[in-house]
């Protein structure tokens, strides 16, 4: 199975300042030893949402917010996407991780295709996968 | 979940993390590989007992391998403590345990990539038979149960716990030497380390839905093995080659097969349901591979052919000439017929029906290839594109007549019939050539 893991944002992070030397180079190892375990697939640092946006949908009106963004502790900074075999097996792996400080770290698993069921019929999941592609192919170019 | 499942459920994970590396610096310690997995196995019960009522320690490796180690030295000692009140025992002997306790009690737990290397190494040597070498890796590495590996092979559990056992008394009795070899021994063993993991990979990839999920979880299984190989092992071009090829196939996944389960070929499938995350993985560590500067391998050259299928967006869009050249240098590689037979079908595709059938035929008398299925149906399909049906039917009916899977029978059985619909006038097909 897939998991995200989606590391929260904090005050620090929020006002844009870089971890300390020790601080990365902890992670750096942590990293490093996800990647040795085989079970790394992906991860991300985001930027603060100063940098971000929001886009707010109603009806037909579609209304574009600039960040910051309050509610610091809901804010995303980061993510990792996993594959193990169990939510257990991911538990085991984040408890390693070398934050502090109250960080709360959320463990997520990844939906599958399958995981919709009945609710997805055979056009809508075309749709989806076709949209995805697209959204890659895109990132690529751009 | 009552408290006491989740405990074991978290124990188990900790022993898919710990498990290899335990018992990878067991063997280092003990030269042992049925002792070191005792002994680790005496940990788990431990844990098992102790982590329920006292928590999960904040370095369960750590603690799993003092466990271990207390048992191995308690063991050593009663062993001496027996011998001595026999009294005839050699000192010789005694000495050489009491030194083995003091080295275990100091050992430090370090050079962990090492020890992984060699347990790999140990699980897959050449003095085991195949299935010996998947079971044991699947255990030793993967930290499955003897149960998980039966249900993934189809095999009754005691068929793979006697495989096992007899597996380690053969390393015990061949006296294989632990150390990681050099050079061209280490390329000859790690082909063998290959091999057994994309067997894994295929005995996974090859099941269809429905099955036992324990089975496509053997993909998932090998290509972590795949990935940890490739961090131990980073000059290898082969080992990116393989986890390359491995994470392409992946990709394909959720295309591969229908509703029904019946498989879709590579060129019919849906490209949208591929899984781009894989397919950059894989691109990536194709690329590794190629950046080490070594000619490539095997495995890197059938990633790089997948690779050829993965950037296409459309299969209009695929480098037919560049995989024509890809199998040229496999053909060269491995001289198998099989290949070449593939290596037809990517010339028909680059340059022709006309072009490929000239290939296929030059293999039609292959002894290898004479009760082998594919060969009748490529040559049907190129016969059909060439309008010659009444000929591609009768290849369409061998090929059925030869294939030995029942689903596979019945799709070239109706190709068979509705050839000769799809190009009547093909009628006058006296020459067979």
């Amino acid at each position: 199975m897939r998991v995200m893991v989606i590391v929260k944002a904090s005050q620090e992070s929020e006002a844009g300042q870089m971890p300390k030397h020790e601080e990365l180079a902890a992670m750096g190892n942590y990293n490093e030893q996800l990647v040795k375990a085989g079970i790394m697939l992906a991860g991300e640092g985001l930027h603060p949402t100063v940098r971000g946006k929001r886009v707010r949908f109603s009806g037909k009106e579609r209304t574009v917010i600039d960040g910051p963004f309050a509610e610091t502790k809901e804010l995303i900074a980061g993510f990792w996407l996993w594959q193990v075999k169990s939510m257990e097996e991911a538990v085991e792996w984040l408890k390693r991780a070398p934050f502090d400080g109250g960080a709360e770290v959320e463990l997520r698993p990844v939906f599958d295709a399958d995981d919709f069921g009945e609710a997805l019929t055979p056009e809508l999941r075309e749709q989806e996968e076709r949209l995805r592609a697209e959204g890659e192919r895109r990132l690529k170019q751009g | 979940m009552s408290n006491e499942r989740a405990a074991r459920e978290s124990i188990e994970a900790v022993w898919r993390i710990e498990s290899a590396r335990l018992i990878g610096g067991l063997v280092r310690l003990l030269g042992d590989v049925g002792a070191a997995e005792d002994l680790a196995q005496e940990a788990l019960l431990v844990a098992l007992e102790a982590w329920p009522r006292d928590g999960i320690p904040q370095n369960p490796g750590a603690w799993l391998m003092a466990t271990a180690k207390n048992r191995a030295v308690d063991q050593i000692r009663r062993g001496r403590m027996l011998e001595r009140k026999h009294g005839d025992l050699g000192r010789e002997l005694d000495e050489e345990r009491s030194a083995m306790a003091t080295r275990i009690e100091a050992s430090a737990d370090d050079a962990v990539g090492d020890d992984l290397l060699r347990l790999i190494l140990i699980a897959c040597h050449p003095v085991l038979s195949t299935e010996a070498r998947v079971a044991l890796t699947l255990r030793l590495l993967g930290g499955l149960t003897t149960d998980e590996i039966a249900r993934a092979f189809l095999v009754p559990e005691p068929t793979i716990a006697q495989r096992i056992v007899r597996a380690k008394r053969t390393l015990r009795e061949a006296r294989a030497p632990f150390e990681v070899p050099r050079g061209a021994d280490l390329q000859a063993r790690l082909s063998s380390v290959l091999e057994v993991i994309y067997l894994v990979y295929n005995e996974g990839y090859s099941a269809t839905a429905g099955d036992d999920w324990m089975r496509p979880e053997l993909c998932d299984e090998a290509l972590r093995l795949g990935r940890i190989l490739a961090e131990l092992l980073p000059g290898e071009p082969e080992v990116h080659g393989l986890v390359a090829l491995m994470e392409i196939q992946a990709s394909r996944a959720r295309a591969r097969l229908g509703p029904s389960g019946a498989p879709i070929l590579l060129l019919d499938q849906d490209r949208s349901r591929w899984d781009r995350l894989l397919i950059r993985r894989g691109l990536q560590a194709l690329a590794r591979a190629e950046t080490l500067g070594r000619p490539l391998g095997p495995y890197a050259i059938q990633a790089a052919i997948a690779a050829c299928h993965a950037r296409a967006q459309t299969p209009a869009e695929t480098d037919w000439p560049r995989i024509v050249a890809l199998y040229d240098a496999l053909v060269e590689l491995t001289g198998s017929p099989v290949v070449e037979l593939n290596r037809a079908v990517a010339v028909a595709m680059a340059f022709g029906p006309a072009a490929g059938l000239e290939m296929v035929d030059e293999l039609a008398d292959h002894p290898a290839l004479e009760r082998y299925h594919l060969l009748p149906s490529v040559r049907g399909d190129l016969l059909s594109k060439l309008g010659r049906g009444a000929e591609a039917r009768r290849e369409f009916e061998r090929a059925a007549f030869l294939a030995r899977n029942a689903r596979e029978r019945e799709l070239l059985l109706e190709r068979a019939r509705t050839v000769e619909r799809a190009s009547p006038s093909a009628t006058g097909d006296s020459d067979p050539r």
